[in-house]
This record gives structure tokens, C-alpha cells and sequence, in this order.
């Protein structure tokens, strides 16, 4: 069947359509991944947005269940060069396109999709459509895309209740996977070849219990903590901050997700008595935007955002550079930072714009990128170390 | 960091000949390093014997020796130069091996000079593979169970406590040289015994065979200050059994979901980092198909084939960043030199497919064994890029130039059943084009599976493939059709053949519904920032994203494709150097080149690069785009004349000497005439294009006779027929492949062969200098020793040659280059054959004279007259020393192979010997190409009746030199009759000790074996060569070159000359 994308300019890319077969209005970003779709598909950041995938080569090893990063895939629309008609890997549960199907979003393949980021890279990220009509409207439809707005987008992607995820008890039981668990470039540099005695908890009899903020949280950020044996109770967006506290955490850490930052008022204004408190805190993308606007910083809307796995980070301390995993469209605005709230810790090689920040006299970072990775590299799951060192020194 | 205030003279190591596993990428790296030095105010000086790079030009480095590359002849160079620093991982292994060599003998601290880049402690702990494996025991990283042997016996015993099948892999050897799969004792013993003796250290890992997995490959970069990067990973689609220089490879990997794809990068920079490498490394991985389960395979600490490729499938300039990573920056402070605005630390993000294909010399050695194993065999590869896998792979098979277009091109519909099934089995260089063709029979891609290990992923793409072909020949031909068929690239001449149409109707549809192809930008990031670097792919189904350019004139330089015997890194250095001409003169340049491994493929050598096949229909797609005010085809050898006919058409014109009389030089009737005319002498022959005519010729001419097709290069095909019957076999060799033009018989005439390379500016020539070749003729020219000034030819033969030059040229409408090879017998000159291009010995010849051809042949195209450039025409005066080319060879690599010389060229590389003498020259020469002797003083003869007088001759000499000669029957007979105390030892089928025994003990510095005539792989001789070559011991089968080395021997000298070519 024929699909179309439509963008707000105006502009007509012709498809074919997979997936589910629906018509969509959304935000169009574009992801620069390589490899990890799945990853990409269930990041509830994606949630209000429609993702190209900019590698041409899409559903290539088909669905692993096992790899989804929440409960469902989030983006409205998925756009792709080309979606691989035979899925292959040993783990493969369904195709992407039948994935795409039993959870209603559809998708557009067969367009030029580097045509399209350029037009992002250019003109900014624009909202588009996603149809199969063939009689569309461009008339009707314009003003509908110029209207369109992503919206407060956490309530849809957040969890319903709290719930609990148990650390490991020993490192041996983290799979073959957990490269960043145990991977500690710093270490390693240093010459150290002994685990950090902090991470594991065999060795120190007693896991941190550490209170996530769901705030679209992906999957990896729980299991990151709990693969180094912290016991991780996961909360609602809702959630007052006076209930976090009272459950008398070792550490409060923010989870990434979707949308405006500034949309998050009332969110914010609890972020606000969790900053207040002396409880270390390590924040992730939106977790880290939301604590820049309740210490009383400033976001602003990047031109197109950084969405992929190969943006280099700059930690200012050390002059260490690592490859991180980003997505996100909003940046916090450091030329008006207060010092004494915060300075900046990481900075973005590319276009130098701020990657996170160190709260003044406070037990608080915050990262802009993803530590947990997934999809992307693992190179900077070091972070969830020294979140854990943070809640030991206290 | 910023840059070491302490480096300001560096001494760079290049990699030597060109042989397989050590190609044109070290010249591309090597190049690319010198240039990043130099952008730094860095004194580069650069020493590698291989003539034909373009490293070892003087615009490249501030000082050159084109020295043999052993460890004394560097010492020397570093008490000379006092350089502080040198950088020894650019050039190779053998690169890396010397600096290391010159760390462990403390010669580099003696000297206080310091080893930039990787120090040899990680060096060590990298490549020595006990120490690697301890070192990814300590830090927890698996690697297959082994063991380091150091003797037959402790193989056996360790084999036999992990069990059959086991891998071989020889510690310090580059592409895997005597490694190999044993599946039993039997086989264990013999690749055992082998790899012990050609390590450097005497060292075998013996590890459990993981073939089948799937191999997965990391280009890694790491600074100083510990920042790590992986640049690209590559997925080979043959699975590991196979080297991955002779694997198809896709970058990035396809069938590796995110978490298989980290965890190998996790482990990839984990190693980088415990080995804290500093510059570029290449990490190997088997990753179980079926389970997360891997192991790390090899590492190597310095640039590689496999960095190249990455380079290129990227446009991450490896070579260049590891340059200024030895200078002491890190990542995050250099340029990303493509987009101009980003840094080096950052990850490329493809938006397109890279298919890597090998180039195997099969169609040279039509004796040898076409199975793949874990020894490299490959002499070249092609690249291509695609947004889709199917179209990437159809180009990458029309780049081979192997006449092959399409899954179709092998005929493998004639094998049924099981019969197919076995012939899969096989693992060689046409295993997809049986794959495709059980796909045709309906063999269930599982069968295919489960045979090949291919992943079901890369088998379905075939399949895609297949069913385009199914469809094209069943369906009406739609625009809709038509375009899925574009779309993965298949070429029209394709499409043509299975619809039964006319390539020229198929093309007409194609224009009439706007089916053109696209061209894409490779810029690192997947457009995520705006490239400064124009350098691109085609698709189909796209917007093209290329510029147009209209202020300058703008000239087409078509490339040399992948680097094969015949066809080597010359072309590209003329290709390169044209190109930097054209563009001194206000030209727009663009290059066209499918090779990844060459300096004409990086991305700052042209103004635009195209990244495609070179077939007419590929060309024209740029050509459409471009409009080009000309084009110039005689720098890219074979492959870019071959397109001259096709550019005209296009409407291109054809800067330099016309299609016409390039037509003249080949078409044997009207060359003819033109020799009639200008009364040059030649041997008598005629053109023929069957057997039976063959014969009819030859017996005319009387025997021998050379047979040979035209159009070719390299000698492809040529052969000396004695008689009837070797007329018939080499026909039949010949005529596998469909002749568009006729085959050449000529009388065989002995004597001196001498090559000459002219500029002709229309009016005038001008004659660099005259080379001499030591052996007679009957060797192919790319195979002699070639001498230069021509040590034995009269005045009145020199004036002879320059006057024959000069007329040729001047009949031939010559602009530009032209390359000719000459007969000389007493004071007689006869012709053999004409190029009116450039030629392999253009590089070489170049840089010994100082006169700068391929620049001054451009000119010549652009009107510039020979005078005009500050040259008096003729032949110009000879240079005060000698400048010897040596053919290098890969023999060992390549089972199965007849070594013995002949008009058919071998050589994969050249090294060259430049001394005051021409005894130093020859014996420099000769331990550049890898003869360092004498080593046992022990040595075999054993040569045909005919050459015995002559092989007496030698035999004194070697004599005198206190070699122990043995010599199998009737050669010990002739010796001793001559008063030689020649040893006589049996022959292969006669009882033990035979002459095989002698050279399996290992105390033979050099076997001289006269090949009786015929390809007849049973006979003792073609044994004996094998059994040497693959033993290691130096083996010569003309006699010619037996006498130059007895000469260089007899001239063994300590001290060295070493002269600095830049100063030429």
C-alpha cells in the first residue's frame, strides 16, 4: 500500500506503508542509531514524535522482546528506508513489522529518509503526517500539522503504580550483557583491575535502595542500578515528593522522558522539594532538564536535537571524552546558569552545548545523555558508580 | 593535550613491496600520516623500498630513502638523519616488526629516539600471542582455548586434549601467512611445521576452531589521554574459517541487534584501553550465531587493510588521526577534516550499506587451489556503497573486473541435486554465485544455511537478487519493474541480457521515466551536520544531493580499480599525480576509483570523489552529472583505457592521445602498418582467433612462439608455446573467456628486453631514461629485474631506442605518456609491444631520475610543450647511480601456484636497490625483495639439459663463495665434469634422502630450478618450487636472475650508500 509523509513546509515523501494502518500527526525527529530500533521504538521519549531512522537498513534481526525498553513502543510513526523483509537473529520473537502492527503504529518505508534529515538538519524539526489516503488535502491538512503539539506527554508514558526492582546478588548473576557494570574506563585508566568494592554487593552485604522518578523511564536505568546491586522502588511521575522521602531512600534518581520540560509544571514544583532535600540525586535527560527549571535555570529548544549513539560528551573535570547515547530535543541553557546553583560538568563536543550538571553544595548531577545506553554505547555506565560512591559518602 | 613540543623529526616507516596481507593500504595510510605530520611543521623522513608509492615522493616527505627494510639499513638512516622520534605503525607489520626490532636491541634508546604511537610493551602484549592471551584472561576478555607451540609435538599433545578442528596461526606474520584448519594429525603436522618456520619468533597458536561464528571486526581510535572511539564495525559474511581479507564484508554490521553490537564494542574498548594503544587498532571477534557467546579472535595495534576499508566506508581519516595522536592531541582537539565542524571524537554514522569484495589472482594461477582458509589470498579488494545491501553487492561484483556483472556471470546450472549441494560445500571466490544458483533450483534457504553459514539474512538478500532476475525474465519490463531492478543495482547490460532487449532500449526507458542515479554524500554523520567534503555514492530512487559546479574547467580522472597483479599501486600514483597536476593548472578534478586501499580514493586528493564501479554505464551516471570538459584515461591503466571507446560516446572528450591511436597501438593490423611506415623492425607473427589458426601461424613462424591475447595488461594469458599441443592448452586457457579481440602469435625472439616511458608533448619526446631488464625476454616485463641506466647497451642501441621512441610516438598522434618495450639482439632493436599510457615503471623511473613524468605528461596534455617545461627533448643524461627494480612475489601465500617466470606477469610488488654500483644496487635490491643471505651456505641446482652450460657458470661462482651445492642427477653430473663439487642427491619418486628432504630439513638458503616447459603440475620441478616457496627458501627459475644474485653476492657490503630521493 502507498504511504504518505507529509511535513508542515509542505513537503511530499511517497512510500510504501507497513505496520499498523492509521493516520498520524506528530513531531518528526530523526535518529542517527546504527543498530537498536527496538530500543528506539520502546524509549518513552519517543512518546508525541515520529522517528526516521536515518540507517537505511531497518528490522534486519526482527523483535527481541527481551530488548524493549518499557512496556510498549511510543513514537506514533516510524519512518525507515527500508524495512528488511526477513528478520535473523537467534533471539528474534516477530518481525518488526508485525511488532508495529499488534501495538497500532504505523509506519512509512521506501522514502528517502537522508533526503528527509536533511530537510530537519536545515529547516528545524517540523511537524508531519504519516497517511495512506491518497486524496489527501494539503489545504486541510497544513493547518493541522502547524497545530499539532506534543503536549504533556509524561502522564500517557509514566507507570500506574510504583513497583520493585531487586538488585543482584552477586555481579556473576548479571548476564553476558552488562558490559557497563562492570566496565570502568576511569579504573581501568588508573590501573585498577579490582572491582570498586562499592558495586558489588557480596562484598559490602547491603544493596543501596534507590527511589526512580518514572518519568518514561527506560527499562536499562533500573536495571543498570540493580545490576550493581541497588534495590530500585520505581515511582509514578505523580508521585509527591514527600512520599519519595518519606520511603527514606539511599538516592532519588530522575529517569529520562518525552516532551517540553517547561510542560511539566507540577512536576517540577516536586522536583523542587526533592532538590531541596539532602538526598543525592542523579538525574538523566528530562530528570536532568526538570531539575535545571525547579533550581531555577533555563531550556530551550534545540533546531533538530540530538538523537543517536555516537555524540561525544566532554566531563569539564577530567577532559575525558565519551561516546554517549542521546535523545533529546531540549537542552538546559547554561549562559544564564547561576554558578551558585549549578556549573556545568559535561559539555557536547559537536556544538558545545551543555550534557550535564553539578548542583552548587549539593549532592546532585545530572547528565543530559543516557548512561544506560541502550541502544547505544555503554561507555559512560560509570555514571551509575559514582551515583553509588555519592550515596556511600553520605 | 596539545601537540609534544619534543617531536619535531620523525622518521616514518612504510611497509615495503607490495605483497598479499601488505598492499597499497600502507601506502595510503603511510601517505596520509606524512601529510598529517607535516600539516603540524613536523620533519618527516620516510623510508620504504617499495618505488611505486606515493609516500615515497619528495612532496610527501622531507627527506626519502627507498632503502631495503631491514634493521640495519634503518639504524643507519637514524645515525644519519637523527631523527627524534620514529613511527612505526603505519607501515604494516613489517613496519611494526622493525620498530620493534629496533626497541629490543635498544638502539632506539641508545640513539634516544622514541617510538611514537603504540610503545612496544603493548606492541608485545598485542601481538605476542601468549601474552595476549594471558593479558584477556587477567582482564576477563574470552578468547577460544589455545596454546603457543613452539614444536610439532606439543600441537599434537594439546590438540589432542581439546580435540580436531584447530586453527593454526603463526605469531608475527602478516595475512596470516602459514596459517590454516586442521582437521587432523595429518594436517596438523604439515601447516604446523610450516607456521613454526615462517613466525618470526618460531611461535604456532594452536586455538579450537571456532569457524562458522560469525566473525565481527572494530576499527578502534584511542588518544593518550584514554578517550576511546570505535569508528565503524564490520560484519563479514563469510563466516570465520575464512580471512577476512578474502571475506565479503558489510559495514556496519547487519545482523547484530544493539546488544550484540555493544557488547563486542564494550569489549573492543576494554581491550584498546588494558593495551592502552594510542592511534588506531583493529579488534577481531567470533560471536557465536546462536548465543551471546564470543571471543576475541586478533588484535592488531596499527593501522591495517581493515582501517583503510573503515576509512573509507566512514570517511574517517584513520592514518591521518592517529598521525596527530602520536603527536599528542587527543580526540576531542582534532578536526573532523570531513564536516568541518565537528571533532574526531565522535562515532561515524553511516545512512548507507558498504560491501567489501576481495580480489583473488586466481585467473593468474590457474594451478592453484581456489579455496579460501584463514591465509589471506586476495591482492586487492573493491568497495561499494549503496542504501541497500542488494545494490551494494552488485556493484561491488561489477568493480572486480573479473567478468563478472551480475549472480549470473558463473554458469553453475549444469551441477543438480547433490551435486550442488557439494559444490557449496566448497569455500571459495564463487560460493555466492552458487548460493544464487541453489536459490534458482529452489533449495530452501535453511539447506543453504546450514551448509555455508551464511546468515539467513545475507542468504534472503541473494534470494531478492534471484527473484529480480526470475522477475526481468518472466514479467513484462514496467517503469515500476524497471526501477526495483535500478534500485539494486542492476546495470543495464543486465537487465538487457535476461529481458532480451538492447542495453540501448533499456537505457532509453530508463532516461524517458527519469530512472538516473543519484549521488549521495559520505559524511560521517548520517546528515546530521552539514559535509564540507564532497565525496559520493550513487543510488537509485533518490534526490541527488551533488552541487553543481560550473566556474572552473573540470576534468575526469578515471582510477585503476582493485589492486591485482598487472595492475598494481603504479596506477594510483599516476593517477594521484595527475590529478594533483590537473588541479595546479585551475582544473576542477574528479576522480572515479572503486579501491579502497589507494591514496586517489581519499577524500582530500581530488575536488570531488566518486566512490563507484568503473563499467560505462557507472561512468556515464557521472558524467551526467558532472559534465566534465574532458576526461583522462591513460594514468589509470587497463581498467581506465578500457573505458576510452565509451567516454567518446558519451561525448566526452578524451584528454591526450585519441582513442583512435590507442586503437593502433593494440589492433595488430594497423600497428603493423604504422611500423612499416616509421621502418621499425618487429618479430613476425599474426593475429588469431582460434586454435586451429594458432597452430597455422606458429608453424609458419616456426617454433617457439608467444601467444598472447591483446588488450591486456600484465601479460595476462601469455605463454611460450614450444609446440602443437601447448598451443591447444593455452587456446583453450585464453578462450575461457569470450575475446573481443583477436589473439596475437609471434615468433619468439631471445635476446636483451629493454623498456622505455616518453612524454610526448605532440612534437617533441622526452626519454626519462632507458631500463635494461636482466632476465631475457620471454620473463613479462613486471617480473625482471629492471635496471636503470641501462648497464649494457652501445651508444649506437641508446640512439636507436630514442629514435624508434620518438617515431612511434610521433606515428601513434602520442599527447601525453607512452611506455614501450623493446628487443635487443647485438646492435639490432626490434619492437614487442607499444602503450600509449602510463605505464609500472613510471613511478619508479620518476623518482630515480627526478624528473617528474606523470606531471610533465599532464602538462603535455594541456598543451605545454617539453621545451616550454624546461627540458631538452630526447633522452636525458643518466644519473650517477644505479636504480634497480626488483619484482617481489607471493608465492607462499598462494598453494598450488606455478612460481616458475614466464611472459605471464606473478609479481605482486617491487622493491628497489639505488647504490653509486650497480653490485650495491643489485644486492640492495635483493635484500629489499627479502633475500638476505647467505644464511646456511647450502644450496640446489637442478636445471633443464639446455641450461646447463650456463647453470655451471653460476655454479663456480656460488662455488667460490664456499656454497655446498647439491644438484639431482644429470645437473651433479654436469657440475662435476666442470670440476664443481657438486653433491648429487635423488629425486622426488627415488628413495630417501631425496632433494624434497633436503628442503623440508630447513638448511637451504636457495633452490635454481629450470622449468622443463608445459603447466604439468605432477612433474618433480614444479614439487621441488612449491615445496621451496612454501618452506621459505628463495627460489629462482631463470638463470639471469641467478647470476645477478651470485654478482650481488659476490658484492656483499657491510656500510651501506643511502641516498635521500628527495634530493634527486
Amino acid at each position: 500500500m502507498k504511504a504518505f509523509l507529509i511535513l508542515e513546509d509542505g513537503t511530499i515523501f511517497a512510500g510504501t506503508h507497513f505496520g499498523a494502518d492509521k493516520e498520524i500527526v506528530s513531531e518528526i525527529v530523526f535518529n542517527t542509531s546504527m543498530a537498536g530500533y527496538l530500543e528506539v521504538l520502546t524509549d518513552p521519549s519517543y512518546a508525541g514524535q515520529a522517528v526516521c531512522m536515518t540507517y537505511p537498513l531497518i528490522g534486519n534481526y526482527g523483535v527481541c522482546l527481551d530488548d524493549m525498553e518499557s512496556r510498549r513502543p511510543w513514537p506514533d510513526g516510524f519512518i525507515v528506508r527500508e524495512v528488511s523483509r526477513v528478520p535473523s537473529n537467534f533471539r528474534c520473537d516477530l518481525s518488526l513489522q508485525e511488532f508495529m502492527e499488534q501495538y497500532g503504529i504505523p509506519g512509512i518505508a521506501g522514502i528517502d529518509t537522508r533526503a528527509l534529515t536533511r530537510i530537519l538538519r536545515e529547516k528545524g524539526t517540523m511537524n508531519g503526517m504519516i497517511t495512506t489516503d491518497e486524496e489527501y488535502d494539503l489545504e486541510k491538512i497544513l493547518p493541522r500539522l502547524h497545530a499539532y503539539r506534543t503536549g504533556n506527554v509524561v502522564d500517557r508514558v509514566t507507570c500506574d503504580e510504583p513497583y520493585y526492582v531487586p538488585g543482584v546478588l552477586k555481579l556473576s548473576d548479571n548476564g553476558p550483557l552488562s558490559g557497563s557494570a562492570d566496565f570502568d574506563p576511569e579504573a581501568y585508566q588508573a590501573g585498577v583491575r579490582e572491582k570498586k568494592p562499592s558495586l558489588v554487593r557480596e562484598l559490602n552485604g547491603k544493596g543501596k535502595k534507590v527511589a526512580l522518578l518514572d518519568l518514561g523511564a527506560k527499562k536499562n536505568i533500573a536495571a543498570s542500578l540493580a545490576a550493581r546491586g541497588c534495590d530500585v522502588t520505581v515511582y509514578p511521575a505523580r508521585t509527591k515528593a514527600v512520599e519519595i522521602l518519606s520511603d527514606q531512600p539511599d538516592g532519588i534518581m530522575l529517569s529520562n522522558g518525552p516532551g517540553d520540560p517547561k510542560d511539566c509544571g507540577a512536576i517540577i514544583d516536586e522536583v523542587y522539594k526533592l532538590y531541596k532535600s539532602d538526598v543525592p540525586i542523579f538525574a538523566i535527560c528530562l530528570g536532568h532538564q526538570l531539575m535545571a527549571l525547579a533550581a531555577g535555570a533555563d531550556t530551550y529548544k534545540l533546531k533538530y536535537g540530538h538523537r543517536g549513539g555516537n555524540h561525544p560528551v566532554k566531563e569539564l573535570e577530567t577532559g575525558r571524552v565519551y561516546i554517549s547515547s542521546q535523545n533529546h530535543g531540549y537542552v538546559v541553557d547554561t549562559e544564564k546558569l547561576d554558578p551558585a546553583i549549578a556549573v556545568p560538568a559535561f559539555v557536547n563536543v559537536n556544538d558545545g552545548t551543555n550534557e550535564g550538571l553539578k548542583y552548587t553544595g549539593k549532592n546532585i548531577f545530572t547528565v543530559q545523555f543516557h548512561p544506560e545506553a541502550c541502544p547505544g554505547p555503554q561507555d559512560s555506565g560509570s555514571l551509575f558508580d559514582k551515583f553509588i560512591q555519592m550515596m556511600e559518602v553520605r | 593535550m596539545p601537540k609534544n613540543p619534543n617531536v619535531k623529526r620523525v622518521m616514518v616507516i612504510g611497509s615495503g613491496p607490495i605483497v598479499i596481507g601488505q598492499a597499497a593500504e600502507f601506502d595510503y595510510a603511510g601517505t596520509q600520516a606524512c601529510r598529517s605530520l607535516k600539516e603540524e611543521g613536523v620533519e618527516v623522513i620516510l623510508v620504504n623500498s617499495n618505488p611505486a608509492t606515493i609516500m615515497t615522493d619528495k612532496d610527501i616527505a622531507d627527506k626519502v630513502y627507498i632503502e631495503p627494510l631491514t634493521a640495519r639499513v634503518l639504524e643507519q638512516i637514524i645515525l644519519k638523519e637523527q631523527p627524534d622520534s620514529i613511527l612505526p605503525n603505519m607501515g604494516g607489520q613489517a613496519g611494526l616488526n622493525l620498530g620493534m626490532e629496533l626497541e629490543e636491541n635498544g638502539f632506539l634508546k641508545e640513539h634516544n629516539v622514541t617510538l611514537l604511537g603504540t610503545t612496544a610493551e603493548t606492541i608485545r602484549n598485542a601481538e605476542g600471542r601468549q601474552e595476549f592471551k594471558d593479558l584477556m584472561e587477567r582482564i576477563g576478555e574470552p578468547c577460544a582455548a589455545s596454546k603457543v607451540v613452539e614444536s610439532v609435538e606439543e600441537g599434537i599433545d594439546f590438540t589432542n586434549l581439546i580435540g580436531y578442528p584447530v586453527v593454526l596461526r603463526p605469531a608475527y606474520t602478516l595475512g596470516g601467512s602459514g596459517g590454516g584448519i586442521a582437521r587432523n594429525q595429518l594436517e596438523l603436522e604439515e601447516i604446523l611445521e610450516n607456521g613454526l618456520r615462517l613466525s618470526r619468533v618460531g611461535q604456532v597458536l594452536v586455538e579450537h576452531c571456532i569457524a562458522g561464528w560469525k566473525e565481527i571486526e572494530y576499527e578502534v581510535m584511542r588518544d593518550s589521554a584514554g578517550n576511546c572511539i570505535t569508528v565503524c564495525n564490520m560484519e563479514n559474511i563469510d563466516p570465520v574459517g575464512v580471512h577476512t581479507g578474502d571475506s565479503i564484508v558489510v559495514a556496519p554490521s547487519q545482523t547484530l541487534s544493539d546488544k550484540e553490537y555493544q557488547m563486542l564494542r564494550t569489549s573492543a574498548l576494554k581491550i584498546i584501553n588494558e593495551l592502552k594503544i594510542t592511534g588506531g587498532c583493529n579488534v577481531q571477534f567470533a560471536l557465536h550465531p546462536t548465543s551471546f557467546e564470543y571471543c576475541v579472535i586478533e588484535v592488531n595495534p596499527r593501522v591495517s587493510r581493515s582501517s583503510a576499508l573503515a576509512s573509507k566506508a566512514t570517511g574517517y581519516p584513520i592514518a591521518k588521526v592517529a598521525a596527530k595522536i602520536a603527536l599528542g592531541y587527543t580526540l576531542d582537539e582534532i578536526k573532523n577534516a570531513i564536516t568541518g565542524k565537528t571533532y574526531a571524537s565522535f562515532e561515524p554514522a553511516l545512512d548507507y550499506c558498504v560491501v567489501k569484495m576481495p580480489r583473488l589472482p586466481f585467473d593468474k594461477f590457474i594451478t592453484a587451489k581456489h579455496t579460501l582458509t584463514t591465509q589471506m589470498k586476495a591482492t586487492g579488494e573493491v568497495m561499494s556503497i549503496c542504501d541497500n545491501f542488494e545494490g551494494a553487492l552488485m556493484k561491488a561484483i561489477r568493480s572486480l573486473e573479473q567478468h563478472v556483472d551480475c549472480l549470473l556471470s558463473y554458469d553453475f546450472s549444469k551441477l543438480t541435486g547433490e551435486e550442488l549441494l557439494d559444490r557449496m560445500k566448497i569455500v571459495d571466490d564463487q560460493r555466492i554465485w552458487v548460493i544464487a544458483e541453489a536459490i534458482r533450483q529452489g533449495v530452501s534457504e535453511e539447506v543453504i544455511h546450514e551448509i555455508t553459514q551464511y546468515d539467513l539474512w545475507f542468504i534472503d538478500k541473494i534470494a531478492i537478487l534471484v527473484e529480480m532476475e526470475k522477475r526481468l525474465a518472466s514479467e513484462e519490463l514496467t517503469v515500476e519493474l524497471l526501477k526495483e531492478a535500478k534500485r539494486m543495482e542492476f546495470p543495464d547490460s543486465v537487465i538487457a541480457r535476461i529481458t532480451g532487449k538492447t542495453e540501448g532500449e533499456i537505457k532509453k526507458l530508463r532516461y524517458d521515466n527519469g530512472i538516473v542515479a543519484a549521488f549521495k554524500m559520505v559524511d560521517t554523520c548520517a546528515a546530521e551536520f552539514e559535509a564540507a567534503t564532497p565525496y559520493y555514492y550513487s543510488v537509485f530512487g533518490s534526490e541527488t544531493e551533488v552541487e553543481e559546479t560550473r566556474n572552473r574547467k573540470k576534468v575526469l580522472v578515471l582510477g585503476s580499480g582493485p589492486i591485482r597483479i598487472g595492475q598494481g599501486v603504479e596506477f594510483d600514483y599516476c593517477s594521484v599525480h595527475t590529478t594533483w597536476s590537473f588541479a595546479r593548472a585551475g582544473y576542477e578534478t574528479i576522480i572515479i576509483n572503486n579501491n579502497p586501499e589507494t591514496v586517489s580514493t581519499d577524500f582530500d586528493i581530488a575536488d570531488k570523489l566518486y566512490f563507484e564501479p568503473l563499467t560505462p554505464e557507472d561512468v556515464e551516471n557521472v558524467v551526467n552529472v558532472e559534465k566534465p570538459d574532458g576526461a583522462v584515461v591513460q594514468f589509470g591503466g587497463q581498467t581506465a583505457i578500457k573505458l576510452t571507446e565509451s567516454l567518446m560516446k558519451m561525448g566526452v572528450p578524451i584528454l591526450g592521445t585519441k582513442a583512435e591511436d590507442v586503437d593502433a597501438a593494440e589492433d595488430r593490423e594497423l600497428f603493423d602498418e604504422i611500423l612499416e611506415k616509421t621502418q621499425i623492425p618487429r618479430a613476425a607473427g599474426g593475429t588469431v582467433f582460434t586454435a586451429e589458426e594458432a597452430k597455422e601461424v606458429a608453424n609458419r613462424l616456426g617454433y617457439p612462439v608467444l601467444v598472447r591475447p591483446s588488450y591486456v595488461l600484465g601479460g595476462q594469458g601469455m605463454q611460450i608455446a614450444t609446440c602443437d599441443q601447448e598451443i591447444e592448452e593455452f587456446m583453450a586457457i585464453i578462450n575461457r573467456i569470450a575475446q573481443d579481440h583477436p589473439i596475437l602469435v609471434d615468433k619468439y625472439l631471445m635476446g636483451k628486453e629493454v623498456e622505455v616511458d616518453a612524454v610526448c608533448d605532440g612534437t617533441d619526446i622526452l626519454i626519462p631514461g632507458i631500463m635494461e631488464h636482466i632476465e631475457r625476454t620471454g620473463v613479462h616485463s613486471g617480473d625482471s629485474i629492471s635496471v636503470y641506466p641501462a648497464p649494457s647497451l652501445t651508444p649506437t642501441v641508446k640512439e636507436k631506442l630514442g629514435e624508434y621512441t620518438r617515431r612511434l610516438a610521433m606515428a601513434l598522434h602520442v599527447k601525453g605518456m607512452i611506455n614501450i618495450q623493446f628487443i635487443v639482439i647485438g646492435e639490432d632493436v626490434y619492437v614487442i609491444e607499444v602503450n600509449p599510457r602510463s605505464s609500472r615503471t613510471v613511478p619508479y623511473i620518476s623518482k630515480v631520475t627526478g624528473i617528474p613524468i606523470v606531471d610533465l605528461a599532464t602538462r603535455a596534455i594541456l598543451g605545454e610543450t617539453i621545451r616550454e617545461m624546461g627540458y631538452e627533448p630526447g633522452i636525458q643524461p643518466e644519473a650517477k647511480y644505479f636504480a634497480i627494480k626488483m619484482p617481489v612475489f607471493s608465492f607462499e601465500k598462494i598453494r598450488g601456484a606455478e612460481i616458475s617466470l614466464g611472459p605471464e606477469m606473478k609479481s605482486t610488488g617491487e622493491c628497489l636497490g639505488i647504490a653509486p654500483t650497480f653490485e650495491e644496487a643489485l644486492y640492495k635490491a635483493f635484500l629489499g625483495a627479502g633475500v638476505d643471505l647467505p644464511k646456511y651456505k647450502q644450496m640446489i641446482i637442478t636445471v633443464k639439459d639446455a641450461d646447463k652450460p650456463e647453470a655451471v657458470e653460476i655454479a663456480k661462482r656460488f662455488d667460490k663463495l664456499g656454497y655446498i651445492i647439491y644438484a639431482t642427477r644429470s645437473t651433479a653430473r654436469a657440475l662435476q665434469e666442470a670440476g664443481i663439487k657438486a653433491r648429487k642427491v635423488n629425486k622426488i619418486h627415488q628413495e630417501s634422502p631425496t632433494v624434497m628432504d633436503l628442503i623440508l630439513g630447513h638448511k637451504i638458503d636457495l633452490v635454481i630450478d629450470t622449468p622443463t616447459q608445459g603447466r604439468n603440475k605432477h612433474r618433480d620441478g614444479f614439487l621441488i618450487r612449491r615445496t621451496a616457496i612454501e618452506t621459505g627458501v628463495y627460489c629462482i627459475t631463470a638463470l639471469d636472475t641467478a647470476t645477478a644474485l651470485v654478482t650481488s653476492l659476490e658484492h656483499k657490503q657491510e656500510e651501506l650508500h643511502l641516498i635521500d630521493i628527495a634530493g634527486i
